[in-house]
């Protein structure tokens, strides 16, 4: 055990860590405006837009994320699209998670019983006033529920990025591994890191969670 | 620069070999995982209190922190240790522990779901409670869950993906070998999505296949 590498390491790993919180941040934002979009074409009345949701669901969630990443990063210059590795890492993410997303928001809707749609459309609401005062409160909590799961998925998941040379958690512990040769102390620093991150993310979510949580007279 | 994908089939033996490695890593993997993770359900359910306090630890570092990270940690950790162990089953075993751990969590969800009739029953012909496992819980809890697992295997083959970081010769790994003598990463990478895309689909019909037999055998 190295103790002085151990104190030395937390700072710099501490400055990786603003990275991929930073990372992972960026990519929920865009990653919850991809699901959003994709739930509404899911839900939309034009069957080819409920088509594309469909596929773009299934080929995201069919191909590894390192691939995705590596098609954005990599392939886009020769189609004229050359982002930087964080920019890259970002986008491949978000657009990734979201397809993730989607599928829990869809769920968390579909749970809401078929009944209560129909009496708000009988009670002459519209569509979209169903849903935001029928349908969303019913499964707001459930909503959320998904998307901490996600969320948690996502902070593990930009680990990859360290493949394209951002400086982040992963990244940085590599490089303190490959000049003090000591796996487990700096691994077991950035591994508590993720694991502060994580911990932090879910607690958050909880309480949102409790927050949207319909009272305990109204449920079944 | 257009894109052309007739630079792919000369790379077609090497991309051909990667796939095979890809689906041995995901076989062996998977089973490691369905494996490790029944040990890991049944003893978090019927070990004595000091065992499963003592799982407790790392299954949460195992669900709380990459995969790539627990990747370099088993690879190059073990060599600290002094442990000599090919790179290959490094990373076979490290990715079939990890969703060990995620297939344990539904397995124990499963089996405490069993109806508690089922092992009476076995116990009252005479099974001891190790048999009464083994031929009527456990059986019923496999099938139980098989879809759930069989998601857990369509994910690690996702995840296979990053052994190449580790220096193991799988299909992104192959892919990247072509593209340093082509510089074609486009055609390339979108060639290994469309092949990882069919193997999923594959798994995903599989599965669900599996799923209609044991449900019409219940």
């Amino acid at each position: 055990m190295d103790i002085d590498l151990i104190i030395r390491s937390i700072p710099f790993l501490g400055e990786a860590a603003l990275m991929t919180l930073a990372l992972a941040a960026g990519s929920l934002v865009l990653g919850f405006g991809v699901a959003t979009l994709l739930v509404t074409a899911r839900f939309a009345r034009c069957k080819a837009l409920r088509g594309i949701a469909v596929a773009y669901v299934s080929v995201m969630r069919g191909t590894p994320l390192l691939v995705q990443l590596f098609i954005l990063y990599f392939g886009g210059p020769q189609v004229g699209l050359v982002l930087s590795p964080f920019v890259a890492g970002t986008v491949a993410f978000g657009l990734n998670i979201g397809a993730y997303m989607s599928e829990g928001l869809r769920g968390a809707i579909l749970s809401v019983d078929k009944g209560q749609n129909e009496a708000a459309r009988t009670l002459g609401f519209g569509r979209l006033d169903t849903l935001r005062h029928f349908i969303l409160p019913q499964c707001a909590a459930l909503m959320i529920r998904s998307l901490g799961v996600n969320a948690v998925i996502l902070v593990k998941g930009t680990a990859l990025i360290s493949t394209i040379g951002v400086v982040d958690l992963t990244y940085s512990s590599q490089r303190i591994m490959t000049s003090s040769v000591r796996p487990f102390e700096v691994f077991g620093i950035a591994a508590a890191y993720y694991m502060l991150i994580v911990f932090g993310l879910t607690q958050f979510m909880r309480a949102v969670e409790r927050r949207f949580a319909l009272p305990e007279e109204v449920r079944e | 620069m257009t894109l052309d994908f007739t630079v792919v089939p000369p790379y077609a033996g090497a991309l051909a070999l990667g796939t095979f490695w890809t689906i041995l890593i995901t076989l062996l993997a998977g089973t490691i995982s369905l494996v490790a993770g029944t040990f890991i359900a049944l003893a978090q359910i019927f070990a004595p209190r000091w065992i499963r306090l003592a799982i407790v630890a790392p299954v949460f570092v195992i669900t709380g922190t990459p995969l790539l990270l627990q990747l370099f940690l088993v690879y190059y950790g073990l060599s600290q240790l002094g442990i000599r162990l090919p790179a290959f089953w490094t990373g076979v075993v490290g990715l079939g522990l990890h969703y060990a751990v995620y297939n344990a969590d539904i397995l124990r969800a499963t089996i405490l779901s069993i109806d508690s009739g089922q092992s009476e029953a076995g116990r009252a012909l005479g099974f001891g409670q190790g048999a009464t496992l083994r031929h009527f819980v456990l059986p019923q809890a496999l099938y139980v869950s098989l879809p759930q697992i069989g998601n857990n295997i369509i994910v690690l083959l996702k995840d296979s993906v990053l052994l190449s970081s580790i220096g193991i010769m799988e299909l992104v790994l192959s892919a990247q070998l072509a593209i340093s003598r082509s510089f074609r990463p486009f055609e390339f990478y979108i060639t290994v999505a469309v092949i990882f895309y069919v193997i999923n689909l594959a798994l995903e019909w599989g599965f669900a296949r599996v799923a209609r037999k044991t449900e019409a055998m219940r």
